[in-house]
C-alpha cells in the first residue's frame, strides 16, 4: 500500500521455523543435552563395570591369556554371531532406557510450562507485540515435543550405542578378540537404528491425546498446571470407582485408567502404543502368553518393533481416536492461549 | 479498506468502548479518535482504565463497542495488526533466558518490517553483548534492548504502557530522547502511558486523562494551552479570581495560584500573572478526590 518498498506481509512457513528455533533456544537443556548426559553417564557406568573387572581379574591372578578368545570368535557358526548380534541390539535398547525415560519427563514438563511460564513471567507480551498467530505458537509447542525432541533424543541414543560399541571394541581387543566380525556387523545395527527414525511418527500420534491434554492444562491453568493436569484424571478415576458409575454402564474401571488415564498421561511414553491391535506385543509379553508372539531370536529388537506391531497399532481404533481428542485439546489450548494473557489475570 | 486507511490519516477509532469486570466498569463508553502523526498520552490515576484501554487496542482483551485499529478489528485480526503496531507492555517482560542475539535474530525472523541495521546501530551505543542473556542484564539495559527491537520495526502505531517504570532517571530521559529523535516522524503515531507525566509533557502532542474509566480531557496540547491557564493572584484580587469559579487553589510563596478553565485570557490577565499550567498540576487539578 502506502510503502511498498517494504513486504507488509511476514512468510508464515519461515515464521513457523523461527518459532521451532524459539523452542530449541529455551530448551536446549532439556531436548539436547539432557539425553545425551542420560547416555553418557550410560557409557560412563559400562566403562567403569569394565575396569572393575579388569583390575579384579589382575588382584585375583585370574589370567585368561593364555586362551586364545579369538579362535572362539572366528570359529563361532553365523548362526551363532547371529543370535549374538541379536542380544547386542537388545542389550543396547535395555541401555537406551534411562534416555527414553529421560525424554519423557523433558517433554512431560516441557508440555506443562510451554503455554504457562511465560504467562507467569509476563514475558508472554512481549511474544503476542510479534505477528504470529496463536495457532502457529501452539503448532510450534506441538511439533517441538512431538518432532524435535524424539529426534534429538533418538540422535543421542545412537550416539551412545556407537561409543558403547567402540568401547566394547576396545575391551575385546584388549584381550585379544577381533571384535569387527562381532561387534559392527551393520545390517541389523542398522536396521534397529532406521526402526527408531521410522517409530518417531507413530510414537508422535500415539502421544497426540498426552501432548494435546497437557497444552491445554498449560494454556488454561491460572496456575500450577500440574495439578490440573494430573488432578482431573485422577479425582474423575476416584469419583466413579465411589459411584460405581462406570460400573453400571458396565465399563471396567480399568478401561479408564489405561484408556483415558495412561493416554492423557503417560502417550508421550516412547513406544507406548506396543500394547495395541492384534497380539499386543506388551500384552503377550508382560502376561507372559509366549504363544501370541514369537521372539525371533536372531532378531529380538526388530521382532518387538515389527512392522506387522506397528501397522497393527496404526489400525487400530484406539491410536485414532486418540488422536482426533489430542488434536481436539490442541484446539482447546489454541482458544486459551488466545484468551488468556497472564497468569493471574 | 488499505485505501480508506490510507487517504484518512486514522489510527484509532472508538466508539462506546467499554469493558466490566464483574461489576466493576473499566472502561465505560469511551469515545476515542487518534490521528497519524501524534504523540498521545494516556494519563489517569491506578485503576482508571489505561491498560485495559490500551489492552484493548492490542487485541488482548475482550470489550464491548466499536473499535478499529489501523482500520482492523483488534481481536480477529491480531496478527495482521501487530505487522503494524509495537508494543511495550511493561519493563523486564522480556523472557530471561533469551540472549540478546537470539532476540534480534528472531524478530528479524518473523517481523517483516524489522531492520536489523536500525537495531544494530541503535545496540552499539549501549553495553550491550548478543551472547549475553536477558537474565544477565540490568533493567535499564532490558530496556534498551526492548526498545532497540521496537525501533527498528516500522510501526505505524507504538504502544507503551508505563515503558519507565523503575527506571533510575538517566535511562528514562535516554529512552524518551531516542524515542522523539531517531524513531518518532510524522508516519508513527506513539501512545504512551505513564505516571511520570512531567517527563514526557514536552514531546505529547495530545493529552487524554481517564478516571474511573470515563474520559474526562481529551484534546490537542494547543488546545489545552489555550484552554487552560494558571494565575499567580496577589492578595488583593484572591476574591474576584474565586468569583471565576477556579479549577484549583494553591498557595505558593505567600501568594495564590489559581487554574482555569475556559477563562479568557485577557480577563485573567487582569488579576496577574499568566503561566501555562504544566500537565501535573492540570491532572492533581482534575483528579481531585479520586481516591475519596
Amino acid at each position: 500500500m502506502n510503502a511498498p518498498t517494504l513486504p507488509t506481509r511476514s512468510n508464515p512457513m519461515q515464521t513457523f521455523l523461527w518459532l521451532l528455533k524459539r523452542e530449541y533456544w529455551e530448551q536446549r537443556g532439556g531436548f539436547f543435552r539432557a539425553p545425551l548426559i542420560a547416555g553418557g553417564v550410560m557409557v560412563a557406568i559400562l566403562l567403569l563395570s569394565m575396569i572393575v573387572a579388569e583390575t579384579t581379574a589382575v588382584r585375583h591372578g585370574i589370567n585368561i591369556g593364555n586362551l586364545n578368545l579369538d579362535r572362539i570368535s572366528t570359529s563361532m557358526t553365523h548362526e551363532q554371531i547371529a543370535t549374538f548380534n541379536s542380544g547386542l541390539n537388545a542389550g543396547l535398547m535395555g541401555m537406551s532406557i534411562p534416555i527414553m525415560a529421560t525424554q519423557f519427563f523433558v517433554v512431560f514438563f516441557y508440555l506443562l510450562g510451554a503455554l504457562y511460564d511465560d504467562r507467569r513471567d509476563r514475558s508472554v507480551l512481549f511474544w503476542k507485540s510479534l505477528p504470529i498467530s496463536d495457532l502457529d505458537t501452539v503448532l510450534s509447542k506441538a511439533v517441538s515435543a512431538t518432532l524435535m525432541a524424539p529426534t534429538l533424543a533418538i540422535a543421542a541414543l545412537i550416539a551412545m550405542h556407537i561409543a558403547v560399541l567402540i568401547l566394547l571394541s576396545v575391551y575385546a581387543g584388549i584381550h585379544g578378540v577381533n571384535p569387527l566380525p562381532l561387534l559392527w556387523n551393520p545390517a541389523p545395527l542398522l536396521s534397529m537404528w532406521i526402526k527408531l527414525v521410522c517409530l518417531i511418527p507413530v510414537n508422535a500420534l500415539w502421544a497426540l491425546p498426552t501432548i494435546g491434554w497437557l497444552l491445554l492444562c498449560s494454556a488454561f491453568a491460572r496456575s500450577k498446571p500440574f495439578l490440573w493436569a494430573v488432578a482431573v484424571p485422577l479425582g474423575l478415576g476416584t469419583i466413579f470407582a465411589f459411584t460405581d458409575l462406570l460400573r453400571q454402564l458396565s465399563i471396567p474401571s480399568s478401561w479408564y485408567w489405561k484408556n483415558i488415564v495412561g493416554r492423557i498421561l503417560f502417550g508421550i511414553v516412547p513406544g507406548g502404543w506396543l500394547g495395541v491391535g492384534g497380539n499386543g506385543t506388551l500384552r503377550a509379553i508382560t502376561g507372559g502368553n509366549g504363544n501370541d508372539i514369537e521372539l525371533d531370536k536372531f532378531d529380538i529388537v526388530n521382532s518387538v518393533l515389527s512392522w506387522g506391531h506397528i501397522f497393527d497399532a496404526l489400525g487400530s481404533p484406539e491410536l485414532w481416536l486418540g488422536a482426533a481428542a489430542g488434536i481436539g485439546f490442541i484446539a482447546a489450548a489454541v482458544y486459551f492461549r488466545r484468551k488468556r494473557t497472564e497468569a493471574y489475570s | 479498506m488499505n485505501e480508506a486507511s490510507a487517504s484518512s490519516p486514522q489510527i484509532v477509532r472508538a466508539r462506546g468502548l467499554t469493558r466490566r469486570y464483574g461489576t466493576t466498569v473499566a472502561l465505560d463508553h469511551v469515545d476515542l479518535d487518534i490521528a497519524a502523526g501524534r504523540i498521545v498520552g494516556l494519563i489517569g490515576p491506578n485503576g482508571a482504565g489505561k491498560t485495559t484501554a490500551l489492552k484493548a487496542i492490542l487485541g488482548l482483551s475482550e470489550y464491548d463497542g466499536e473499535l478499529s485499529v489501523l482500520g482492523l478489528d483488534p481481536r480477529t485480526q491480531r496478527s495482521e495488526l501487530m505487522q503494524q503496531v509495537c508494543f511495550i507492555a511493561d519493563v523486564a517482560v522480556l523472557p530471561r533466558w533469551l540472549r540478546v542475539g537470539e532476540a534480534i535474530d528472531f524478530v528479524a525472523g518473523v517481523h517483516p518490517r524489522f531492520s536489523r541495521e536500525r537495531c544494530l546501530a541503535f545496540l552499539a551505543r549501549t553495553k550491550l553483548q548478543p551472547k549475553q542473556r536477558v537474565r544477565e542484564l540490568s533493567k535499564g539495559m532490558i530496556v534498551q534492548l526492548h526498545l532497540a527491537l521496537v525501533m527498528a520495526i516500522d510501526a505505524k502505531l507504538l504502544v507503551l504502557d508505563e515503558p519507565t517504570l523503575g527506571l533510575d532517571i538517566l535511562y528514562r530521559k535516554e529512552f524518551y530522547q531516542n524515542l522523539l529523535n531517531d524513531y518518532f516522524d510524522e508516519q508513527k503515531t506513539i501512545l504512551v502511558t505513564t505516571h511520570q507525566v512531567e517527563e514526557i509533557e514536552h514531546i505529547l502532542t495530545d493529552l487524554i486523562f481517564i478516571r474511573n474509566g470515563k474520559l474526562i480531557v481529551n484534546a490537542s496540547m494547543d488546545e489545552i494551552g489555550e484552554r487552560y491557564t494558571e494565575v499567580m493572584v496577589g492578595p488583593d484580587k484572591i476574591e474576584a479570581a474565586r468569583a471565576l469559579a477556579p479549577l484549583n487553589e494553591r498557595q505558593i510563596f505567600g501568594k495564590s495560584i489559581f487554574l482555569f478553565d475556559g477563562v479568557p485570557q485577557a480577563r485573567l490577565a487582569e488579576l496577574g500573572e499568566l503561566h501555562k499550567p504544566s500537565i501535573a498540576d492540570l491532572f492533581v487539578a482534575t483528579m481531585k478526590g479520586t481516591y475519596a
